[in-house]
């Protein structure tokens, strides 16, 4: 057993955090920020914290993740990192040359207080910022929310530092993703593409975290929405943001600094968060569903239909980030699976509980939900009893040999396989690409554990 | 398997060119004062008369915004050194991200079921997670809480603290609440300040982790194993199973391991390490602390080994068979050296057709980016180009320049214990006349070449590299092969050149041993004639002529 210390009796824990169903701010803040055209993140902390979010953020997309550090050590965390960041600034733009650099801090500089905003200002005033370039911050400290909360945090920066207001207002409209994966941001603006609709999207890892191979290697690549968009979003229609957790803070941010009006959406996973999607697009932009997202949303529907008999009444067991958890759930119970166990990381809050919970309400089996939880919780509810699938990051994989349960890999971080960068999880497609990978696991188990005379050939 | 030889003349080492002007042409996208400082740590080799080698700048502070490969201290001491032991339940005190990223990461291998208990916390993540309310007012109440409970769930027979970046900062004294609590529970409890801004890089953490475990576990268990020939292992991780193959060859040789630091390692076996006869250090940067100390307290000497390479490997063997001077351990040694042997040159002679003369750079880690050079020049490889992640001058030039290195102020934070022989243990495992006499028959003590004095004049070497001069690198040299972590892998690869990883060895491996040097001739064969590196042109890149029109005329 790889967990094999794991029982079913549970003991309350209110100090120890065993298994973590989330990790800290900054790598989102990092991820974000690799988003924007031209950008090199920066961390304002020790070596070890742009380290450990580098080498995350690269097993997950198996692409170049580059960032900067101050670097502090002993003597600049008794002084403060002033001289770090400032040296670091300069040399950032004289080596690596990029349009923008996104500092964000870490639990050490918010512990000792450095004040971001006055370094950056020191730096312009000595000249090493030069024209035309930008120093943007936000504060992650590490000790508060998670990843998601750095993510969240980093695209407001975006609004913060470029968003202009002006009137008249353009016809685009701002579209902010969510910490999903490139190939969702890519999908999004397929699907407003198709619509007809002209869109400002942020942050936008497409095309820069899931590149090709050309025989040349571009710090920079040709993705990430640019600071021009970036200024512009202010005088957007409006903006729709996908994923209260992610998304929420920015898409606020935008509405009281330029008076942009947002709708907060749930992440467009499955049929009917994709329709609330569609229909929200349609409405705010006045165009008409293009006959080729109903052909896409009548595929999906078709495959639940002919397939339903596969998910209804699974147990699922499901660990994930705020807006992917809810998106999920609401998708599982929509199609008659039964999600039970729900654990995020991220202390999402009472309101996002009772979400959850209300999500749920029709699910004929006892519920468990942890809001903040950890993974080992999760692993204990198993084995009082188990589940039918298993969906969640890759450390859940421990758990699913220890227990022998299917297992989908959705989230962050997925350190093992590959095809999430490439294949969206969101829209009317990425609910098909789910059901596939759903019905993959729960069928070659069947296949796997049913008897010589009960093996189906037609499924 | 014959020495290859090595290329001295400046000339063809570089692929002709001055390795001077590639430095300079390095430097010069620099600001100045920041040239000047790099300019210290990129230094050509050159090697004099004596052996001496020029004196390169390291163990120094990584200049902000340069990119580089570094990690911080904390990573130094519960990623590397710690995080191989499978029975001590390690509790990160801080934010969840330390804890979170070295989780399961290194792939450090262990075999669960070689303890009697079975215990085994590698797959587990434990940490205080901590929130703002501890930041203002303190986190030791939780950290208190936090080691309770992990009494309570998982009674492990050792508990150990690591201490992050903001624990320092607010002051929580770990060590004070891991004493409270060893009394509280009559389990081994102890901590390590290894908060991430101490030290330049691993490094420090390394020391750190040496250090405690000397203080809290070295020393607790006397009890004298049974077995021939007792040593330790020191500074191996059993990455992809290493010292699993290393173990394999020490049983064939009937050689007794007590204990590894910390490779397929239970708390236990450090407890007893110190009634070893001898100490075997393969990683010299991360684990050289705990062998000086050995020989101080204890009496055992120590000397440097290298399994990675079949013919270091059998070198490693033969020096410990002469270590303990008896016949019938050096015939053994020779029998098990003449039984792998053949296999592993089997496999030598059939890729070394397609590596010979390709060329490699290295840039990793303390001490990998000098023992692979054994396998490339066993593969009739060159290597352009190496350095380390976070080694010191030692590491480069040997231990001889250890007088002449200056303290700075990021390594006198760092704690030295003050050791001295123990009243009752001390044991001289060898006389000061026998010691001298073994020396002079060609097997030393306390003694580490370093990488430099084995590397051709005129190759670059290049310590703490910037990603701006790896990019360097590769587009004026296109090696054959580049070998570094994770975060270089992929901008290495999207140039069409294959990248291999010296930390995580790919997910592949073991590449120490007779067994290991087999994988190794493999896996680089592979990867430098591999096609897909043709691929990058589609067909109408390679010929844009258009052969016909698309329309009739």
């Amino acid at each position: 057993m790889l967990l094999r210390h794991t029982t079913e009796t549970i003991r309350e824990r209110k100090a120890l955090t065993v298994n973590p169903a989330k990790t800290c701010q900054p790598i989102g803040a990092m991820y974000a920020a690799l988003g924007i055209h031209g950008c090199l993140p920066h961390s304002h902390g020790s070596q070890g914290c742009y380290a450990y979010h580098r080498s995350t953020l690269t097993r997950h997309y198996k692409e170049p993740v580059m960032a900067a550090t101050s670097a502090f050590t002993e003597g600049a965390s008794v002084f403060g990192g002033q001289a770090n960041l400032l040296q670091a600034i300069d040399n950032i733009f004289t080596v690596y040359d990029p349009e923008v650099i996104a500092v964000h801090t870490t639990c050490l500089s918010e512990t000792i207080g450095d004040d971001i905003p006055q370094i950056i200002g020191k730096a312009k005033a000595d000249g090493k910022i030069p024209d035309g370039k930008y120093v943007i911050h936000t504060n992650t400290p590490s000790y508060v929310g998670s990843h998601v909360t750095g993510f969240a945090n980093m695209t407001k920066s975006m609004v913060d530092y470029f968003a202009e207001p002006s009137i008249p207002r353009g016809k685009q409209i701002n579209l902010i993703p969510g910490f999903v994966e490139p190939a969702d941001m890519e999908e999004i603006k397929r699907i407003t593409s198709v619509m007809g609709i002209e869109t400002i999207l942020f942050p936008d890892t497409a095309r820069v975290l899931n590149g090709p191979m050309t025989g040349t290697y571009r710090m920079y690549p040709e993705g990430g929405v640019t600071i021009e968009e970036l200024k512009r979003t202010g005088g957007g229609m409006a903006t729709v943001a996908l994923g209260q957790a992610a998304s929420g803070a920015a898409a606020r941010a935008l509405d009281v600094k330029c008076k942009t009006p947002c709708h907060i959406l749930d992440l467009p996973i499955g049929l009917h968060a994709t329709d609330r999607f569609v229909d929200t697009l349609r409405r705010v932009a006045g165009v008409n569903v293009p006959e080729c997202l109903e052909f896409e949303r009548g595929q999906l529907l078709d495959v639940i239909a002919d397939m339903h008999q596969y998910f209804h009444g699974k147990r699922v067991g499901l660990v994930g980030d705020p807006d992917q958890l809810l998106a999920l759930t609401r998708f599982l119970v929509s199609i008659d699976m039964h999600p039970v166990y729900l654990v995020t990381g991220t202390p999402a809050g009472k309101k996002f509980k009772s979400a959850l919970r209300e999500a749920v309400k029709d699910v004929p089996a006892e519920v468990k939900i942890q809001v903040p939880g950890d993974m080992f919780l999760f692993h204990q509810w198993i084995k009082q009893q188990p589940v039918d699938l298993l969906i969640g990051n890759t450390y859940l994989k421990y758990i699913a040999r220890d227990e022998d349960i299917p297992f989908i890999r959705h989230g962050f971080p997925i350190l093992d396989r590959v095809g999430h960068s490439y294949f969206p999880t969101l829209g009317y497609r990425g609910g098909m690409r789910l059901l596939e990978k759903f019905l993959d696991a729960l069928l070659d188990r069947k296949d796997r554990d049913s008897t010589e005379s009960g093996f189906e050939l037609v499924m | 398997m014959a020495e290859p030889a090595r290329s001295n003349t400046i000339e063809n080492v570089l692929d002709g060119l001055n390795p001077e002007s590639v430095k300079t042409e390095m430097l010069s996208r620099y600001p100045t004062k920041v040239a000047r400082k790099r300019a210290k740590q990129v230094v050509v080799n050159r090697i004099g008369p004596d052996g001496e080698v020029p004196v390169i700048g390291s163990n120094i502070r990584t200049v902000p915004g340069l990119i580089g490969q570094r990690g911080c201290c904390y990573a130094g001491c519960k990623g590397v050194v710690l995080g191989p032991t499978r029975d001590i339940v390690n509790i990160t005190h801080g934010p969840i991200g330390c804890g979170f990223y070295s989780w399961l990461t290194r792939r450090n291998q262990t075999d669960a079921d070689a303890s009697t208990d079975g215990h085994n916390f590698m797959p587990y993540c434990f940490s205080t997670d901590m929130q703002d309310e501890e930041i203002i007012f303190g986190g030791e109440k939780k950290l208190r809480e936090a080691i309770q409970e992990a009494y309570d769930n998982f009674t492990p027979k050792a508990i150990a603290v690591f201490a992050t970046c903001p624990v320092g900062l607010i002051g929580d004294d770990v060590h004070a609440v891991c004493r409270e609590m060893k009394d509280k529970l009559g389990i081994n409890v102890f901590g390590f300040s290894c908060e991430g801004y101490k030290g330049v890089s691993q490094s420090a953490g390394h020391h750190i982790a040496n250090n405690q475990i000397f203080k809290h576990v070295v020393g607790l268990d006397d009890t004298v194993q049974q077995g021939d020939y007792k040593i330790n292992l020191l500074g191996e991780y059993n990455i992809g199973g290493d010292a699993f193959e290393i173990e394999r060859i020490f049983e064939k040789c009937g050689i007794t391991l007590v204990a590894t630091y910390s490779g397929n390692s239970s708390i236990d076996q450090f407890a007893n390490s110190h009634t070893a006869d001898l100490n075997l250090i393969m990683c010299h940067r991360s684990i050289n602390y705990v062998a000086e100390m050995m020989e101080k307290k204890y009496g055992l000497p120590w000397i440097k080994v290298n399994f990675i390479g079949a013919r270091a490997t059998a070198e490693s063997l033969r020096k410990i068979a002469r270590y303990f001077e008896d016949p019938a351990l050096i015939e053994r040694v020779e029998a098990v050296i003449a039984e792998e042997m053949p296999a592993v040159e089997a496999v030598r002679s059939e890729t070394l057709p397609r590596t010979e003369g390709k060329r490699a750079m290295l840039f990793v880690g303390g001490s990998r980016a000098h023992h692979y050079q054994e396998l490339f020049r066993e593969l009739g490889m060159k290597v352009l180009s190496a350095g380390y992640e976070f080694a010191h001058r030692d590491d480069y030039e040997g231990r001889r320049v250890l007088p002449s290195i200056k303290v700075d102020a990021d390594s006198r934070n760092i704690e030295e214990l003050e050791v001295e022989q123990d009243p009752t243990r001390y044991r001289p495992r060898k006389s000061p006349d026998k010691i001298k006499q073994l020396t002079e028959a060609g097997l030393p003590f306390s003694e580490y070449e370093g990488m430099m004095p084995e590397m051709p004049d005129g190759t670059l070497v290049i310590d703490d590299i910037s990603q701006h001069e790896s990019d360097i690198m590769i587009e004026t040299f296109k090696p054959d092969i580049f070998c570094a972590g994770i975060k270089e892998k992929y901008a290495v690869q999207k140039q069409g050149i294959p990248m291999k990883q010296l930390h995580s060895y790919d997910y592949g491996g073991p590449y120490a041993g007779f067994r290991g040097a087999m994988n190794f001739y493999r896996e680089i064969d592979r990867m430098v004639n591999s096609r897909v590196w043709n691929y990058l042109k589609a067909p109408w890149q390679e010929s844009p002529e258009l052969a016909a029109t698309y329309a009739w005329d």
